[in-house]
């Protein structure tokens, strides 16, 4: 994916499209940001009068409860007008009909654009299509990226560990269809982390994980020994073709973290999960409710992260 | 130009100030060279007030022309805003528009009894109707000039004058 699309010549960002290439003084500015927008959501009035008059258009051509809802209140936060748009995904939708519905809501005075598509690359074309003024940013698109996502888990972990610089960090379980786990990994390398690890069974895993800088580990009891951060990927059932897994009961046996299994990482390790998550699939209730994670804090982080983003492109 | 010491004019600003400081009143430090000031003030009246800081970018009235400042610092008011008395804290007082989005700020914390407004330099070329209830120094600076607190690492606080570019 053409990163440059996202940066003006000033070097300031234009899009979110994608956390890959972007420079770690831009993902800093971010994480800053947004920790001054925490101490407004602990105030009497949890708003600022900062995007006062822009209009903001959540396309949504997949369904997502989260970070739809996360979006929306981080835009409304900053007093611009929301507008939510839920277009169900089809093939047709694709190509033209995609920029004609763009160059309809640009004709409604948007000042910003926040895309989730199922397919990679959907808020590429649109940011390369819209007028200069128009800022794109991704919500998670096909298999590539989820960018605010990424950030928001990087915001977390520097939240709880203070700096990315002696961290151990496994990413774990589903990465063949995760978007999220590149947006992770990309930052966690740009931010400093010395050791990334994606730890999954071989048929979860991309093609290209080599080229990808991490730490490769087939084995859980192997992948999160001593480390300070685990991220808990969702295993994507309805992304799923073919036999890549024998069953659900199958996978949390080997790949579920319990708490038996998280005792083999650092005594203060944190525990995230983009969520949605699958009890007993991918985690168990006994770490999701547990002391280390930090799940619902991700949620809460994700807001003030959103604040950030839209804050500083609407600036630039 | 010859220019008193801050830590003169920080003397001077406090006298003016301390009979009106009853113990009910919050100290509140425009981020940065205001907190520095109140901070020292709060050192040369030997109160114990309940201290806050405030950043103003999120309330600025030139973020469509120029965008969010690149350093933002959280706010912080560690009291009850509401119904209290506050005195609002700059380095320096220029165009008004700083104060004025401090004040709005402020009020999305809840709604003061009272704001007062005490600045260590009065610079003239106010934008807006608002005016300083106590300053160390007024002072006619054109507007090719600018000038700014510092502080170096012992904490010792000086002026920065210097032509705009």
């Amino acid at each position: 994916m053409n990163g440059d699309l996202q940066l003006n010549a000033d070097g300031s960002l234009r899009h979110l499209l994608t956390l890959d290439g972007l420079p770690a003084r831009i993902l800093t500015q971010i994480l800053d940001t947004a920790e001054s927008f925490i101490s407004v959501a602990q105030r009497e009035v949890k708003k600022v009068p900062l995007l006062r008059g822009k209009a903001i258009f959540n396309l949504f051509f997949e369904p997502s409860t989260r970070t739809r809802t996360t979006f929306e209140i981080a835009a409304k936060r900053l007093s611009a007008d929301v507008v939510n748009l839920n277009i169900a995904s089809s093939a047709q939708s694709k190509g033209e009909t995609l920029l004609d519905t763009v160059a309809n809501l640009s004709a409604m005075q948007a000042d910003m654009f926040v895309v989730r598509h199922a397919a990679s690359g959907a808020p590429h074309l649109i940011a390369r299509h819209v007028a200069p003024h128009i800022h794109v940013v991704n919500a998670g698109d096909g298999r590539c990226a989820h960018p605010t996502q990424g950030l928001l888990d990087m915001f977390t972990i520097r939240q709880h560990k203070g700096s990315f610089h002696n961290l151990r960090v496994a990413v774990v379980g589903d990465l063949l269809h995760s978007r999220v786990a590149r947006s992770q990994i990309h930052a966690l390398t740009t931010l400093g982390c010395p050791e990334v690890r994606v730890v999954a069974p071989r048929t979860l895993l991309p093609r290209d994980v080599d080229s990808l800088g991490v730490h490769v580990h087939y084995r859980m009891e192997t992948g999160i020994k001593d480390c300070d951060v685990v991220i808990m990927l969702r295993l994507q059932n309805e992304r799923m073709q073919g036999a890549l897994l024998p069953s659900p009961q199958e996978y949390f046996k080997y790949w579920g973290l319990t708490p038996d299994k998280l005792r083999l990482a650092r005594p203060d390790v944190i525990v995230m999960h983009p969520g949605p998550m699958n009890r007993g699939v991918e985690i168990d209730s006994g770490v999701a409710d547990g002391v280390h994670s930090v799940i619902l804090n991700q949620v809460t982080y994700g807001i003030a992260v959103r604040m950030a983003v839209m804050s500083l492109l609407a600036g630039n | 130009m010859h220019l008193p010491q801050p830590g003169e004019l920080t003397a001077t600003l406090a006298e003016a100030i301390r009979p009106a400081l009853t113990p009910d009143c919050a100290l509140v430090g425009i981020h940065t060279g205001g907190v520095w000031v109140m901070d020292a003030l709060a050192e040369v009246l030997g109160v114990d007030s309940p201290r806050g800081v405030l950043d103003i970018s999120f309330y600025r009235d030139d973020f469509s022309r120029i965008g969010l400042h690149p350093q933002v610092k959280p706010s912080r008011i560690p009291f009850d805003v509401e119904g209290r008395k506050i005195l609002l804290v700059d380095d320096v007082l220029y165009t008004g528009r700083t104060v004025r989005a401090a004040m709005n700020l402020l009020f999305d914390y809840g709604r003061p009894a009272a704001i007062r407004l005490a600045v260590l330099v009065d610079r003239g070329g106010r934008e807006l109707p608002i005016c300083p209830d106590f300053m160390g120094l007024r002072l006619d600076l054109g507007p090719d000039r600018h000038i700014s607190l510092q502080r170096d690492e012992a904490g010792v606080l000086s002026f920065l004058v210097r032509e705009k570019v």
